[in-house]
């Protein structure tokens, strides 16, 4: 008899590709989810359309750990190609739920496991005459026999199968008849429930399940983003497909029919991100999405980006590089490439969502801050939390939100400036009647009755910028990426060159005040201690942080959410005298930032990484800093 | 080139209908070397875009890199400039357009920029039909980096220090014919009659016009044995037509000899009236224009003029459905769904 193990398990699902399975899988984890409880899905899915094995993994953790976690405790297995692997893989006490429409081979004889054969092809065959169905309902039928074999209400899926098909009412039947087909052969033929179960709990209050792919293209959306382009690649596809879904949803015009949007597929990354810069150039909000590759080709344009202060979004969902690497795989492992991309001196803001949530939150964040810092802004995801559906805090929007356009002038604005000059100083600028009015246009009198375009008036690094058409005879200038004076002329005199970049320099001083700014676990640091790690490391990380504490092992922790680095990052590391950074990539790559960028002493920082392709588990990072902590 | 510009314009300088007199529409002093056909096009550019009548901020400039791609700053100094990277000027105007389609874009860009590095943007920006001018300097050789062939020298084209070249030109006119380009267009960096109205017509017409201008570079091919110098140019150039764009609304001027005579009416009511000196060739036909510009090569002639054009074809905001209202200019209520909306898809994905 098993233990019985409540709202606390890992189930895998071994299928083939192109068959069906990943929308009968998701109907699992909704269930779980409408149960109210955590539940996390992992797709592990091969490069490939049909044919080649994929895996789907749920954990269910009552106490709402949403990292991975190693074991399997069910694994269904409807793959021949990998079964003897899944059958390997099902941790000692567990059970292996199979196909037995043909028996199973005498070798398949762990004794320390249950196994449970469905007759999921017979009861189809016999069901269904069409091929397709027949293949299709044998997924809805495991999902039938699992709902019962761990109590989840029937109600549930029903109504679940209710909401997929809506709009296509003659699908429900056949589904809730394939669940069915399922339930009863449980009833008939085993004790249910079982060990493993599900019990209905209120874990979850607003929360929602969704993806951070998903999430990034709805950030972009209420950031009003009205150019998109993009060069297919996986994992960054569904960026733009759930993009292009929310604005024949929100942006055509009623009366119209007109688009108030619009997307191209470009010709490959250099054109999706030229296209993004000539948008953003001239004044409306663009982006495109990616992937390692997609970056490496950007870094031309992100050169220009940062030294012709082009603003710019650019999301990178991060997979298993180098090269074309493992492409549907997960990694964190553009970080320097990001940070540093293009030749020459450059550097550029990066955005580090943890969540599906933050991802919304930090896409519409990065508008903001591309247009305030005139430089490109790359969000950080990866794969992990791209493709996967998360449980993350419901989406909040502020309908009282301004958008920061930065530091743009108008017609009236250029023409004040040269108004001052006509009258030979700066103070002959017209009194307005209103006082804030007058206060708002007074920084205008520091350019002297003359705007350059690289002018820093404000000594925040930040110049002010004109978008074409603005005005008639004022603020037209030429944007390159060959050195410019502060007026924007062309020049190779190696002072005025000087002069730009070190202005550069201090607007990226004044980015670190301006980016998302890290999350502590603790609100004082106290422990001689630290731990940093960010993005989809996160939950694993907090967990491997209980585990730890259990074992007398308490740290402090820092989550970074940016780069640059500000105070505040800097003062946690001040205050530890060791650092265990959590990454997902080979070399320590965030590790390697640090170093460069705050001069950090490499003896403190210790690395714990993660980088077959899997999202890094709360037991990895428990085992590895624990063996550090006992050297 | 010449270092110092005079400011002096004469008094009686005539205005357009806007009250601008020429210089208005002229750019910083060029760095090109003197003789450059670069310059020449410059001027041409200057020269039609006062005679339209043009609001310079209207229009916006862009290149990618070479001695072409310096032009934006050339001309137009009223007007935003983007000399973007090599090559990529194609996207960079794309994504501009996207954001406004209320203002010309004029893209200027060279044979190196278009045929070899650029060639990948160039052909797919032409199957968008992107409404746009595309302007190719084509003067067969890197000027900027000392004279190297080019992708559109001609083989056995002979170079500065005496080098033949081995390779085929690229043929970009009808390269673009063939991508589906709706007005292409061949002209000499030596023939500003010609140049002005090509250029007035192309900025008049919706959607992807190309304009091909061989340009000699006088320092690094313009010697004999060159296929791009001067003096091989003017000796091979064949004239399509001569032709005269008159603007909507405006009387023609123009009284052509008997002939051949056809008026072609652009989106906006402007027409294109036309003299056309070549048989055979109707140039709303694009198999008579790639038929006339073999015949023409076969000859070893340059055929010049307009040799396409297609007033029909739905520009990309066309094809795109895009609002009529430029995306960059969209109120906040238009774009932003808001807090109720995100309700909803909040209780969707529970």
């Amino acid at each position: 008899m098993q233990e019985t193990k409540i709202n606390d398990f890992v189930v895998r699902f071994a299928n083939v590709n192109g068959t069906g399975s990943a929308s009968a899988n998701a109907l699992f984890t909704k269930a779980v989810f409408r149960m109210g409880v955590p539940v996390t899905p992992k797709n592990i899915f091969p490069s490939n359309i049909q044919g080649l094995p994929t895996w789907y993994e749920v954990r269910v953790s009552e106490k709402g750990y949403l990292g991975r976690r190693e074991g399997v405790d069910l694994m269904v297995a409807v793959n021949p190609q990998s079964m003897k692997k899944d059958y390997a893989d099902v941790a000692s006490g567990g059970y292996f739920v199979y196909d037995n429409t043909k028996p199973l081979s005498p070798d398949y004889d762990r004794d320390d496991i249950t196994h449970l054969g469905i007759p999921m092809t017979g009861l189809c065959n016999a069901e269904y005459t069409d091929a397709r169905q027949r293949q299709l309902f044998k997924n809805i039928v495991y999902i039938g026999a699992l709902a019962t074999l761990f109590d989840i209400e029937f109600s549930v899926l029903e109504g679940l199968i209710g909401e997929q098909f809506k709009g296509k009412e003659k699908l429900i039947e056949p589904n809730i008849k394939a669940l069915n087909l399922g339930v009863d052969f449980v009833k008939d033929n085993f004790e249910y429930p079982f060990a493993l179960r599900v019990e209905r709990r209120d874990l979850l209050g607003d929360k929602i399940l969704y993806s951070g792919n998903s999430a990034c293209a709805l950030g972009a959306i209420y950031a009003g983003a009205t150019v998109a382009a993009w060069y297919p690649i996986t994992p960054s596809t569904s960026v733009v497909d759930a993009f292009a879904k929310y604005c024949s949803k929100y942006r055509v015009d009623p009366e119209t029919g007109k688009n108030n949007y619009a997307i191209v597929q470009a010709e490959d990354e250099l054109a999706a991100i030229g296209m993004v810069m000539g948008a953003m150039w001239n004044g409306a909000r663009a982006f495109t999405a990616t992937s390692g590759p997609g970056v490496s080709l950007m870094n031309e344009f992100l050169g220009l980006g940062y030294f012709a202060e082009v603003p710019t979004v650019l999301i990178d969902v991060q997979r298993t590089g180098p090269s074309t690497g493992m492409p549907t795989r997960t990694q964190q492992s553009d970080i320097l490439l990001a940070a540093y991309a293009s030749h020459g001196d450059t550097k550029h803001p990066l955005l580090f969502p943890a969540t599906p949530k933050e991802c919304f939150e930090m896409t519409a964040q990065a508008f903001d801050l591309t247009e305030r810092l005139q430089t490109p802004v790359i969000i950080m995801t990866d794969l992990d939390l791209g493709m996967n559906d998360h449980i993350t805090d419901e989406l909040v929007w502020d309908d009282a939100t301004q958008y920061d356009r930065g530091k743009v002038l108008s017609s009236t604005q250029l023409e004040r400036i040269y108004k001052a000059m006509s009258s030979g100083n700066g103070s002959h600028i017209e009194a307005q009647p209103d006082s804030e009015a007058e206060h708002a246009g007074a920084f205008l009198e520091q350019f002297n009755g003359k705007w350059g375009r690289y002018l820093d008036i404000d000594g925040d690094g930040i110049p002010y910028r004109t978008i074409a058409g603005t005005n008639a005879t004022r603020g037209a200038f030429v944007t390159r990426g060959s050195s410019r004076d502060e007026y924007g002329v062309y020049t190779e005199d190696g002072e005025a060159y000087q002069r730009n970049v070190d202005r550069l320099a201090k607007k990226w001083k004044t980015a670190e005040e301006l980016v998302p700014q890290p999350e502590f676990l603790q609100e004082q640091s106290t422990k001689p201690d630290g731990v940093v790690f960010f993005g989809t490391s996160t939950y694993a990380a907090e967990e491997a942080l209980e585990m730890l504490e259990k074992d007398g092992i308490a740290m402090d922790a820092m989550r970074p959410r940016a780069f640059p680095f500000g105070k505040a990052f800097r003062d946690f590391v001040d205050a530890h005298s060791r650092i265990f950074v959590i990454e997902q990539n080979r070399d320590a790559q965030f590790r390697s930032l640090m170093m460069i960028e705050l001069g950090v002493d490499a003896s403190k920082l210790m690395s714990v990484l993660n980088y077959d392709g899997m999202p890094i588990t709360a037991d990895n990072i428990y085992r590895q800093i624990l063996a550090k902590c006992r050297d | 080139m010449t270092y110092v510009r005079s400011t002096f314009r004469h008094p009686a300088l005539p205005k357009n209908d806007l009250g601008y007199t020429v210089d208005y529409y002229e750019g910083s002093l060029s760095t090109l070397c003197a003789g450059c056909g670069h310059d020449s096009i410059n001027a041409a550019i200057v020269e039609a875009c006062w005679q339209m009548n043009i609001e310079p901020h209207k229009v916006a400039k862009l290149s990618g890199i070479g001695c072409s791609s310096k032009s934006p700053a050339y001309f137009l100094s009223n007007s935003h400039g983007f000399n973007s990277v090599h090559g990529r000027m194609p996207s960079v105007a794309t994504g501009a357009n996207l954001a406004n389609r209320d203002l010309i874009y004029f893209g200027v860009s060279g044979d190196g920029d278009t045929a070899s590095i650029g060639m990948g943007q160039f052909v797919h920006v032409v199957r968008r039909n992107l409404n746009m001018v595309y302007l190719v300097m084509n003067n067969g050789c890197y000027g900027l980096t000392k004279g190297q062939d080019s992708a559109t020298a001609d083989a056995g084209s002979k170079s500065k220090a005496g080098s033949v070249n081995l390779f085929e030109a690229i043929d970009l006119a009808s390269l673009a014919i063939e991508l589906g380009a709706t007005f292409v267009a061949q002209s000499f960096s030596g023939d500003k009659e010609q140049l002005v109205p090509l250029m007035k017509a192309a900025m008049k017409h919706n959607g992807f016009s190309f304009l091909n201008v061989i340009s000699p570079c006088v320092t690094f091919n313009n010697n004999p044995g060159s296929t791009k110098s001067y003096d091989y140019v003017r000796e091979h150039v064949e004239v399509t037509g001569t032709m005269d764009f008159v603007p909507m609304m405006r009387e023609i001027t123009t009284n052509y000899e008997a002939g051949d005579i056809s008026d072609i009416t652009l989106h906006d009511g402007s027409e294109i009236r036309l003299h056309k000196l070549q048989k055979d060739w109707d140039p709303l036909d694009r198999f008579s224009a790639i038929n006339a510009m073999q015949r023409a090569k076969d000859k070893g002639e340059i055929l010049t003029g307009l040799l396409y054009i297609n007033e029909d074809a739905p520009d990309l905001q066309s094809l795109l459905n895009t609002t009529e209202k430029p995306l960059n200019s969209l109120d906040r209520e238009a774009i932003c769904p808001g807090s109720a909306v995100l309700e909803e898809l909040n209780s969707s994905l529970r």
